[in-house]
Order: C-alpha cells, then structure tokens, then sequence
C-alpha cells in the first residue's frame, strides 16, 4: 500500500481556519465527556429509584420499574436516540416543541442525546440495583425493620449502601458503556469524538491518522475510567462484608 | 397538538420487510462468525502460551474498549482498500455489507470470547482430568468433554448478546445500508412520516426482542426447574 502518513497534520490549521486538527479532536473529547458524564448523573439516579421501586413490597411500583426497563431494554440505542429528537419535539404540546426547534441546533442534540443516553443506561442501572438488592440475605430488611427503621430508612441506611458496593464492579462496566454509546449521537449530528474522526477523514484526506488518533482518546478514556473506579471500590470496601473481601 | 397519519406504513411494507431480511443476515452471519472466532479467542486466552493468551486479551480489550460505531466507520474505511490490494476488487464496488458484517463479526468475537470463556472455566478441572485418565489428549478432551457442557451452560448467555447484536445492527445506518431501520428512516424522510416511521420501528423491535427475551427466560427456567 502506498500510504503516506504524515502525523504533524494535526498540527496544521483546518481548512475552515481558526485552531487545528488537534483542537476539532479537543472539542470533540469535550463534548463526549460532558455528554457520558451528565447521563451517567441521569442514569444513576433513575436508575437507583427504579431499582428500589423494582423491589419494594407493592405490585403496582414495582410493574412500573418492569414496564421502564423492559421499555428501554429492548428497543435499539440509535432508534431511540431518533424518537427523543426527532419524534418528541413533534408530540409535545405545540409552544414547547417549537421552543425546543428554538433552540441553539447543538444544544438540542445535546439534550436529546443526554436524556436518551440516561433513561438508557438508567434501565440498565436498574436491573443491577435490583439484583444488588436481592442479593442481599433476606435478614438484612427484617432486622432494619426489627430496629425500628421505616421501610425508607432500611432502604438509605441498611439495604443501598451494602448493594451499591456488591454491585459497584457492574456499574463500573456500565460507566465504560455509557462513553461508548455517546458515540451514537454522531448520527444526529452531535460533533463528539466519533463523528470528529469522519469530520477529520474527510477534511484532511488522512483518514488512518483521524481514526487512530480517536481510537487512542476512547483507549484513553477507558483507561481513566477503570483507575478511577478502581480506586473508588478500594476505598468503600468493608472488610469482611459481602463483596468486600479479596 | 400533533395527528397521526399511519397511511404510508401499509404501501412500504415491502420495503420494510426486504430491510429486516438484511438485518437478520448481518445478525445471522455476526453472531455465527462472532461464535466461532469467539471460541478460538477464548481457548488461545486460556491457552499456557502467554504469548497467546496475551494476543488474546489485547484483541478482547481492544474491541471491548471503543465504541461499535467507530469500530463501523473504521472498516467501511479499511476493507474496501484491503479488498482492492488483495483480491483486486475495484475499489468503487459498493462493499458495505462486507465491511459491516466483518466489523460486527470482529466485534461481537470479542464479547462472545468472554461468555465463552466464563463458561469454559465453569466446567470443573475433574472433568479434564477424567478426560485425560481416559486417554484422551488435550485437544479432544476440549473437544469432546469441555466445549460441549460449557456450550450447554451458555446458551442463554449467547442468546441474550445475540439479541442485543440484532439491536445494535441498527447502527448500519452510519454507511446508508437499507436495513430494517435504515429502510424505515428513509420511508419516514421521504413521506415527511418521520414520527409514524421511527414509532413503528421501535414497536417491531420491541416486539421482536421481548419476544425472543421472554422466550429465553423460559428456557432458563425450564433447565433449572
């Protein structure tokens, strides 16, 4: 093959002029990680609601939290990405959905992206809690309630904090699967890391430069993500508790 | 407030069901390819070659670490050219398919690779050890005892990442392939029936996929019961 790299080409101005290669890849790394972090906020907080309705003794909110993550299980990432952005500006009441078509274009995909992203990895949340939750021995509720503990308070002080720890290598994965979904986004438009590498191809005519130089930042994330849970699961350990040996 | 018009749903049901035909191929020849390359990353992963197993880890990371749709994009860049230079294909022969079903076999090897191998190491060491006491060499004790009962214990394993690998093959969509969802995005686009077309979409894949997971469960339950 006669390829010829050149690697200095992301130092070089863009052809639109105003900063370089390396910052369109900057501005693209930005927007990933603004988008991945503010779900995983999302995410992890629906889906830590839904996991304890999905458990509690009443059929009604637990169906609710079944209904939710069957709904977001089983219909493709990009398809609901397209009916957060395209089909619900058109369903809600006409002076909201044209406030959002009002809007600035990038920020409209940002916010279909973000709750798209959320409610996708909040289900996926959900069912972790859940299995975290029943994982626990049955004793564990019977003596908060025992205690005097309100079915709540069992819940924040007995049940959660020792099923977040069992289940804190899952949601790690999770956290890592939520930064590579957000590349779904480049299809509605949304300029992150993946759709900057095609962006790059294109505009530099050096498509193994662009794609390498954004497979090495989704390494790079990985890799940050993994230290850093790692660190948090060594410093919540409880020694001797499930989960906490090893 | 926003009125449906359902209307141009029936004409293009044609269309829509050539699309699922090229869905359900890609995810067909992904999930077979994906099994059997799955296997051999597997076994090379749990191989005493380090240099192996360590080629093994690094594919399994490697694909296991960057999104599917940047694996997508990256092969509908590379397979046409390696194409061109080995089998002498030109290079402006539409090779999309291709290029997607080897992305998503390459990619789903690496997932499966783990399921296979979790379910490998499930079998008890005994179990290799009766083999060998009976005169078997390694090869056919892997062969014979091993894959077969690890196979067993997988299969709602492998069927749930094979329904979530019909789910992500929506992702075509990012080289314009007309499959189930790229066919329907287009109807919509061309009828100005987005919303009609991106809800029916969704309602089929919902129905396939619940479909095929309750089934699994059944099928779970069953064995243990």
């Amino acid at each position: 093959m006669n390829y010829h790299w050149n690697w200095s080409i992301f130092f070089a101005e863009t052809a639109s002029g105003g900063g370089t290669y390396l910052g369109w890849i900057l501005s693209g790394l930005k927007i990933t990680i603004g988008l991945s972090l503010s779900a995983w906020v999302m995410a992890l907080l629906v889906g830590i609601s839904m996991g304890i309705l999905r458990t509690v003794p009443n059929r009604w909110l637990s169906c609710i939290a079944a209904v939710y993550v069957e709904m977001f299980r089983n219909i493709p990432l990009l398809v609901q990405l397209f009916i957060w952005y395209f089909v619900l500006p058109e369903l809600l009441p006409t002076s909201i959905g044209d406030a959002y078509k009002g809007l600035n274009p990038l920020l409209q995909q940002f916010l279909a992206a973000w709750i798209c992203l959320g409610l996708f990895t909040g289900a996926r949340v959900c069912e972790q809690v859940r299995s975290g939750i029943n994982a626990l021995p049955r004793g564990q509720k019977s003596a908060g309630l025992a205690l005097g503990f309100t079915l709540p308070q069992t819940y924040r002080y007995v049940l959660l904090p020792m099923a977040i720890r069992i289940i804190l290598p899952s949601l790690t994965s999770e956290f890592l699967n939520i930064f590579k979904n957000s590349a779904v986004a480049s299809t509605i438009g949304l300029m992150e890391l993946a759709a900057q590498s095609r962006q790059l191809s294109d505009y530099t005519a050096q498509s193994y430069e662009s794609f390498i130089a954004i497979t090495l930042a989704f390494l790079m994330i990985n890799a940050i993500v993994l230290t850093l849970m790692h660190r948090i699961e060594a410093k919540v350990r409880i020694p001797g508790a499930v989960g906490g040996e090893r | 407030m926003y009125e449906f018009d359902w209307s141009s749903i029936p004409g293009a049901l044609p269309f829509l069901w050539s699309g699922m035909l090229l869905t359900l191929k890609i995810t067909v020849v992904a999930v077979t390819a994906g099994i059997v390359w799955g296997t051999l990353l597997a076994l090379m992963r749990l191989s005493s070659l380090k240099q192996l197993s360590w080629l093994a880890a690094s594919y399994v990371n490697l694909f296991r670490s960057i999104p599917l749709v940047l694996v997508l994009l990256w092969f509908f860049l590379l397979v046409p050219s390696l194409l061109s230079n080995l089998l002498e294909i030109p290079r402006s022969s539409d090779t999309r398919l291709e290029s997607a079903m080897v992305a998503f076999a390459l990619f789903e090897a690496a997932f499966y690779a783990e399921i296979i191998r979790s379910g490998i190491r499930s079998i008890p060491k005994s179990q290799t050890n009766a083999a060998l006491a009976l005169g078997m060499t390694r090869a056919q004790a892997m062969r014979l005892v091993i894959l077969p009962q690890a196979f067993r214990n997988m299969v709602p394993m492998l069927l749930t990442q094979g329904i979530i690998l019909f789910q992500d093959t929506s992702l075509v969509y990012v080289s314009a392939l007309a499959d189930f969802f790229g066919t329907a995005y287009k109807v919509g686009d061309r009828d100005g029936r987005l919303v009609e077309l991106l809800l029916f979409a969704g309602a089929v894949y919902f129905i396939i996929c619940f479909s095929a997971s309750l089934l699994v469960r059944y099928h779970q339950r069953r064995k243990v019961a």
